[in-house]
């Protein structure tokens, strides 16, 4: 049944990606053709911080539990989440290029997504320099848990205080109320499937963790 | 009676240990000094690149407030993350673990954290006033965000510290641990200074105090609530 599950979703992004280019029509508001992005760096960073709180929830499980598959899979969500979020960052400044003829604009949305890119970075080192393997993991989730309350701020609270200050560069590329029903449908069915391409890799890297733990005496 | 009620409570714990903190820094001055030094050399540098003279009136107040935030968040970096390594790299990191209780060690650096931080801005704000002529309209909105500020400073970066301690490469993994932590406080404390250098209302920049109240609640609650489980690795 996991194997059918695979070949679906091998297939439905093969399906999702010539819809992106080929059969969605291009958004009004964008610049040429680059609101097809939207197919691919919203999807990245909802997994980015979608990985952020699994992380976060895995590492309070072990501080709980204090059970190894917690931490590997703490570990694991933030692995791919930091690769996911660096995807969200190159495809969004790709995207500003176009759009507003700068890489980086400094715009609090973009920020916040750095932050993330630093948090998941703060972690992964705060891992590599320790190397007993419980210390690693409570270390490591106590850091995810203090990083996990700190992040809403710069997230949600400051955006909004610096609306007040500065007029927001974002247009309303992430408002799903203007979008034409075909680019809702792949929109839709991108995010489910990079969010199904990552569970699947975060499953993935935790039988990875299980198999190097279990071969070392 | 009064033989069995010996043990200190957390406050009275804490306080013993900020004391003794207090008490071997002063004896040394050496990190103080140095940290001092430090964050004069920076005011130093940034009045040369950025001073007064190379900046219109009217960018004054944005680059400024910026200025002051980096000297003291390099200060922090620099200084604040002594407090745990020193104990672990002197060995007496056992005999604090026994003979204190968690959140007493906690409270108590954190403590001397805030009052290494608070003599570092004791030094820096004025020089800062006076070097970069940098004029601050509404001085209690001013004040409040460097108390908030640093206390927000100080709550991280002593957890951090914390953290670090017991890993490898503690200098760059402190100052790596600590920048995703601090950046909401340190741009709340930025843009809050702004407003304090170019608006009188004191309530024009009440937001960003409300910004940096929560952040050090929501920080120190947590260290709180976490410092257990660091401490006992």
């Amino acid at each position: 049944m996991l194997r059918a599950a695979q070949l679906i979703l091998g297939l439905g992004m093969v399906v999702i990606i010539w819809a992106s280019f080929l059969w969605a029509r291009p958004a009004e508001n964008f610049v040429g053709q680059s609101s097809r992005i939207v197919f691919y760096h919203v999807p990245m960073a909802w997994v980015a911080t979608i990985a952020f709180f699994l992380a976060a929830w895995h590492s309070a499980v072990y501080l709980r539990k204090r059970r190894i598959e917690s931490d590997d899979a703490a570990s694991a969500a933030a692995r791919l989440g930091f690769v996911f979020c660096i995807l969200a960052t190159v495809t969004g400044s790709i995207f500003a290029r176009v759009m507003w003829n700068a890489y980086w604009n400094w715009d609090p949305r973009q920020t916040s997504i750095t932050l993330l890119l630093l948090v998941y970075g703060a972690y992964l080192g705060l891992r590599g320099a320790i190397e007993d393997s419980e210390r690693r993991a409570t270390l490591s989730a106590a850091y995810a848990l203090v990083a996990f309350v700190t992040v809403p701020f710069l997230m949600f609270a400051v955006p909004r205080m610096y609306a007040s200050l500065h007029p927001d560069t974002v247009l309303n590329a992430r408002g799903k109320i203007e979008m034409s029903p075909d680019i809702k449908t792949v929109f839709f069915a991108a995010n489910l499937a990079f969010l199904a391409l990552f569970l699947w890799l975060y499953n993935l890297d935790r039988k990875v963790s299980r198999i190097l733990r279990e071969a070392r005496p | 009676m009064s033989g069995a009620s010996a043990r200190p409570g957390l406050f009275g714990a804490a306080h013993a240990l900020f004391l003794k903190d207090l008490l071997s820094e002063w004896r040394t001055r050496t990190s103080t000094n140095a940290l001092l030094l430090f964050a004069f050399a920076v005011l130093i540098l940034v009045g040369y690149a950025v001073g007064p003279t190379s900046l219109t009136p009217e960018d004054r107040p944005a680059v400024h407030s910026v200025l002051l935030w980096i000297v003291l968040f390099f200060s922090a970096m620099t200084g604040l993350s002594r407090v745990f390594v020193k104990e672990e790299d002197a060995g007496t990191g056992a005999a604090l673990r026994l003979s204190a209780p968690p959140h007493a060690v906690l409270l108590g650096k954190l403590l001397a954290n805030l009052t290494l931080l608070g003599a570092v801005t004791l030094f820096v704000v004025p020089l800062f006033l006076a070097l970069m002529s940098f004029e601050v309209k509404s001085p209690a909105l001013f004040v409040l965000l460097l108390v908030f500020g640093n206390l927000g400073l100080a709550s991280a970066c002593t957890f951090t510290a914390a953290i670090v301690a017991k890993a490898s490469a503690k200098g760059t993994m402190f100052a790596v641990l600590a920048v995703p932590l601090l950046l909401p406080p340190l741009v709340g404390a930025v843009m809050g200074t702004r407003v304090a250098a170019t608006e009188a209302d004191f309530f024009a920049g009440l937001d960003f105090v409300r910004l940096l109240v929560a952040y050090d609640g929501v920080v120190t609650t947590a260290a709180f609530i976490l410092f257990d489980a660091v401490w006992r690795e």
